[in-house]
């Protein structure tokens, strides 16, 4: 019998009863072919790779990380509860040495979902690694943590969650913004005063192949998880970087995918999107699957996988090593550009607009982080929606000095009458007020 | 009339049963170097004084194929695998040769590359040239499409002996096991359908017409003609007889824990709503995981002539066997000591002396006069079970689910009660209802219970449909139907269709008279999506006809 040299935990729960709609490419079938695949493959056969249900995720893991407008009840569905919990489930059971490492197969995914949560953008509507690891920082203490998305959208979410936390890392690689939904992520998206220099964008061209993401991930990536040394690395592994992916643009294979895993080796990878359900996801997660048991990979590739033609030319492969060069030079640099970009603010001031695509609603927002020399800084978000909302959100950090403790408090009390909900996020103490 | 006999281990069983009733009974020891000898045996002694015109079926459970697998006594087998990309394979080899070959179906069941004849024409030829007269062919993905290995059949055309194709195994997606399915089907074929000849050679002799069926490790039955195509289905079926014996002899409609409680080993098994819960996929002899299906039972090494140690102040029960009970001879005490030592089983003077002997060792490590030894061990037997019942409990109620309903709603195993049968148990019966605080059943006669179970066992089959209505195309491979259907073709219909199925081949299964009591135990129905539009539906289905009883016991089963 064929024996997994690390243990690994699956939680696949493909969710065969919801749906977007009927059509979306978030729907019932998504998962139906890698499953048909994995089963096929007798994966579940494999000595040291079991099978796990999700955990349900509750109400208040959800507020550590959101502001859902109104409220959680009227925002988050069971299936986000579930897709959280399963990620909470493989993050628990690597804490707990269950297994060695975990994937979680859920659906529906999560980077796309920011702290205010007004509905449903890039199919999105709670953060599930964001989510898993806040609930896991509660029960097992404040781990560093380190996510690496490898989706082709920005992770925009999770940098949102994140902006302010260095003891956070986010790593997203992704079709440059300016070709790709949601536009963000380029490489000046640096973090907010309490993490900046920890959130690291690097956006790549399309037609980037298998050469270009894993010399990203051989030259920045790797080096920089060295210098910072996480307690748990997180691969978000979205499966849209693949050729035969509907919505991008990108030439990643399966093989990439599996070598990738095999070499970033993280500890809980997590599906997020990837919508190429019979052409890749079969053979993506089959990859990834067998890179993080430890297995022989080699065989595993698609039907019309043509090495050759998915070659990235050489204009793409020069221009990757000029990013890289500046990604990791930044990286390097950070605490200058801390000293020039930050240093002697009071207050951090960012106004933005948040569009929901998949909900067709259009936000505003505020956030205003105070420059802290004891802690990351109370922060807030002044937010608008185009449907009649206007929020005042307060989070006081986990690492928050006695003063911002004290300052989120008394601005949750004092907030002026023209906001409709107001909120305070209290990470330190585990509590969330609305009013 | 109904004749069932069931082969074990150790003893042989035979009992015929007419309207409900057990009219004669029978147990011999088994000959395993001849099982057919013992069986025929068996069957001429059972069926002195008998009208032979009036038996209705002759229901088997055989050691065959199992003691040919386990004894490593099969035939040589050559096996022509077809991987395609994905999983390394060299793992997969069994039997005396193995060709991996070219071509490969996707998980759509598209023919992604074809085969490549001449080295299929090569292996046939190195394999015959071996001596080899079984072969197997297993495509991955042949249950989606089996036109690959049905083409390498038609080229080997009769160079072989017997040919198993995998998708004619199962409709279950598990292509290891498929291929070590095919392995052993074709590994048994020959031992199996020897002792099938003369089975119905003897009965011939005898006068016999009636239909032979052999008994599944699923708890059903299947013709005897069945199972010379099919002899790997008969594989580990003694569990089966146990557990149908025990459903005959105390039937439930609930959810129950079963136990059969032995010399060396406790089975435990599990109803849901009275209906047997299943292995996932199949079962699994010696290094082989299959797609045989088969009723869920755990063997654990806890019997009343397991030895007992004192470990760490603590009574330790097995898992071993040392030999007989102390009080007879034995080297080491057992549970039936302590059942002699407090006078629950029938001993006499110099029985009693040396198991209170026994007994009186034991107490004295832990302190306890003989009566308090005795009570404890039986006291840590009934918390054995009920530790070894609750592991498995959780394990089952926490199968993976793939659906929101079912993970919120999905049916949860919660046993209302207990039965038990074996030499134990109408003296564990109480101690297992207080440790495990459910009322416990024991039968007034358990004696020849597997045999009972082999008679009373109904024919069952498992059908696996699948239907892609963008390609048109209706599969059963089960029954190796593949067929054109129209694009319109829905849920309702698949399930119409399976059933119907089900009922037309109840006929080939042995199902002659009265209803066919067919069902559908699993659903789906997929929207099929490319680019922005419906492409089609992805339905899938499984129906059965499920394990049962050809009639109930009635009145006091002692004969
Ligand atoms: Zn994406
Ligand atoms: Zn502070």
């Amino acid at each position: 019998m064929l024996k997994a040299k690390n243990k690994l935990g699956l939680v696949f729960f493909p969710a065969f009863d919801w749906a977007i709609s009927s059509t979306h490419p978030e729907r019932e079938e998504r998962l139906l072919y890698t499953q048909d695949q994995l089963f096929e493959e007798g994966i579940g056969d494999v000595e040291g790779i079991e099978f796990f249900n999700p955990a349900i995720a509750n109400e208040k893991d959800i507020k550590r990380v959101h502001f859902c407008v109104p409220d959680v009840k009227s925002r988050v569905t069971q299936s986000h509860l579930i897709s959280a919990g399963g990620v909470i489930k493989s993050l628990q059971m690597v804490m707990d040495k269950k297994v060695d490492k975990s994937f979680a197969l859920t659906r529906p995914p999560g980077h796309h979902a920011q702290r205010v949560v007004y509905g449903d953008r890039g199919f999105c509507i709670v953060n599930m690694e964001a989510v898993a690891i806040e609930k896991i920082r509660q029960e097992y203490g404040n781990l560093r943590v380190a996510i690496i998305d490898t989706d082709c959208h920005h992770g925009d979410g999770t940098q949102d969650i994140y902006w302010n936390d260095k003891d956070t890392l986010l790593i997203s690689f992704h079709q440059d913004g300016r070709t790709l939904y949601p536009g963000t992520g380029s490489i000046d998206e640096f973090g907010g005063p309490g993490g900046y220099g920890y959130n690291i964008n690097i956006p790549l061209p399309p037609g980037t192949g298998e050469e270009g993401f894993l010399y990203v991930l051989d030259n920045i990536v790797m080096p920089i998880l060295d210098d910072y040394k996480p307690d748990l690395i997180i691969n978000s592994a979205g499966q849209d970087n693949h050729y035969t992916d509907p919505l991008t643009n990108m030439n990643f294979t399966a093989q990439g995918y599996a070598v990738l895993n095999h070499r970033l080796n993280p500890d809980v990878a997590v599906l997020e999107g990837g919508y190429s359900i019979e052409g890749a996801l079969p053979y993506v997660n089959l990859g990834i699957i067998l890179a993080m048991a430890g297995m022989d990979y080699s065989k595993v590739h698609e039907p019309d996988y043509d090495r050759e033609k998915l070659k990235q030319s050489k204009d793409i492969t020069e221009y990757i090593k000029k990013i890289s060069n500046n990604v990791y030079s930044r990286w390097e640099n950070r605490e200058n550009l801390y000293i020039k970009d930050i240093k002697g603010m009071e207050y951090i001031q960012e106004q933005r607009q948040v569009y929901y695509d998949t909900d067709g609603i259009m936000e505003s927002q505020v956030q205003n982080f105070k420059v802290c020399k004891k802690c990351s800084g109370v922060n807030t978000i002044d937010s608008r929606s185009d449907r009649r909302h206007h929020i005042f959100a307060i989070t006081i950090p986990r690492d928050a000095c006695s003063s911002c403790i004290d300052e989120g408090y008394k601005l949750y009390k004092n907030t002026a009458n023209k906001y409709t909900n107001v909120y305070l996020q209290d990470r330190l103490n585990d509590e969330f007020l609305a009013k | 009339m109904i004749v069932g006999i069931d082969m074990g281990g150790t003893n042989i069983d035979g009992v015929i049963i007419e309207d409900g009733r057990i009219v004669k009974s029978i147990k011999k020891p088994t000959d395993r170097d001849n099982p057919f000898a013992a069986i025929y045996s068996t069957l001429k002694e059972l069926l002195v004084d008998c009208d032979k015109s009036k038996i209705e079926r002759i229901n088997l459970s055989t050691t065959v194929s199992t003691n040919a697998i386990v004894e490593n006594k099969t035939a040589p087998v050559g096996m022509i695998i077809q991987s395609g990309p994905g999983m390394t394979y060299d793992h997969l080899a069994c039997g005396q040769e193995n060709a991996f070959i070219k071509g490969y179906i996707d998980h759509r069941g598209n023919v992604v590359e074809e085969l490549d004849i001449s080295e299929i024409e090569d292996m046939a030829e190195k394999f015959t040239k071996e001596g080899i007269k079984a072969c197997g062919i297993v495509t991955k993905f042949s249950t989606r499409n089996p036109q690959q290995e049905i083409y390498i059949r038609d080229i080997l055309g009769d160079r072989f002996n017997t040919v198993t194709m995998g998708h004619t195994m199962s409709g279950k997606l598990n292509f290891p096991r498929r291929v070590y399915t095919s392995y052993l089907n074709c590994a048994v074929h020959s031992t199996f359908n020897d002792f099938a000849v003369n089975i119905k050679r003897a009965l011939e002799k005898e006068g016999i017409d009636a239909p032979i069926f052999i008994l599944k490790a699923d708890g059903g039955t299947m013709t005897i003609n069945s199972a010379e195509e099919k002899p790997v289905e008969t594989i580990l079926s003694g569990p089966a007889a146990s557990f149908m014996g025990i459903n005959a002899l105390l039937p439930s409609d609930k959810d129950a824990i079963l136990l059969d409680i032995g010399g060396t080993t406790t089975d435990i098994f599990f109803l849901a709503d009275g209906i047997p819960l299943f292995e996932p996929l199949g079962i699994k002899i010696r290094e082989y995981n299959t797609l045989v299906r088969s009723i869920y039972s755990l063997s654990v090494g806890l019997g009343g002539d397991s030895s007992i140690d004192i470990i760490d102040s603590n009574i330790s029960i097995g898992p071993k066997r040392e030999g007989k009970p102390y009080a007879f001879g034995g080297p080491k005490p057992t549970p039936t000591d302590a059942m002699i030592t407090l006078e629950l089983i029938s001993y006499n003077e110099k029985h009693k002396d040396r198991a209170n002997e026994s007994m009186a060792e034991l107490g004295e490590k832990l302190d306890l006069s003989v009566e308090e030894t005795a009570n404890l061990i039986l006291e840590t037997m009934g918390k054995m079970i009920k530790d070894k019942v609750d592991e498995l409990l959780e394990e089952i109620n926490s199968h993976p689910v793939y659906t929101i309903k079912e993970l919120l709603y999905g049916k949860k195993l919660e046993p209302k009660l207990i039965n038990v049968i074996g030499g134990p148990a109408k003296i564990l019966a109480p101690i297992l209802e207080k440790t495990l605080d459910l009322p416990c059943n024991y039968p007034s006669n358990y004696l020849v219970a597997n045999a009972v179970g082999a008679a009373l066992a109904r024919p069952t089959m498992e059908i696996t449909m699948h239907v892609d209505t963008s390609k048109k195309v209706l599969s059963v491979p089960e029954l190796e139907l593949y067929e054109k259907v129209s694009s319109r073709f829905n849920l309702e219909m698949a399930k119409e269709k399976a059933l119907s199925l089900v009922r037309e081949n109840a006929k080939s299964i042995g199902i002659t008279s009265g209803n066919v009591d067919a069902e559908i135990t699993e659903e789906s129905s997929f929207n099929m999506v490319k680019g922005f539009y419906t492409s089609g539906k992805d339905i899938r289905v499984k129906a059965q006809i499920k394990p049962g009883l050809i009639e109930e016991l009635r009145g006091d089963i002692n004969a």
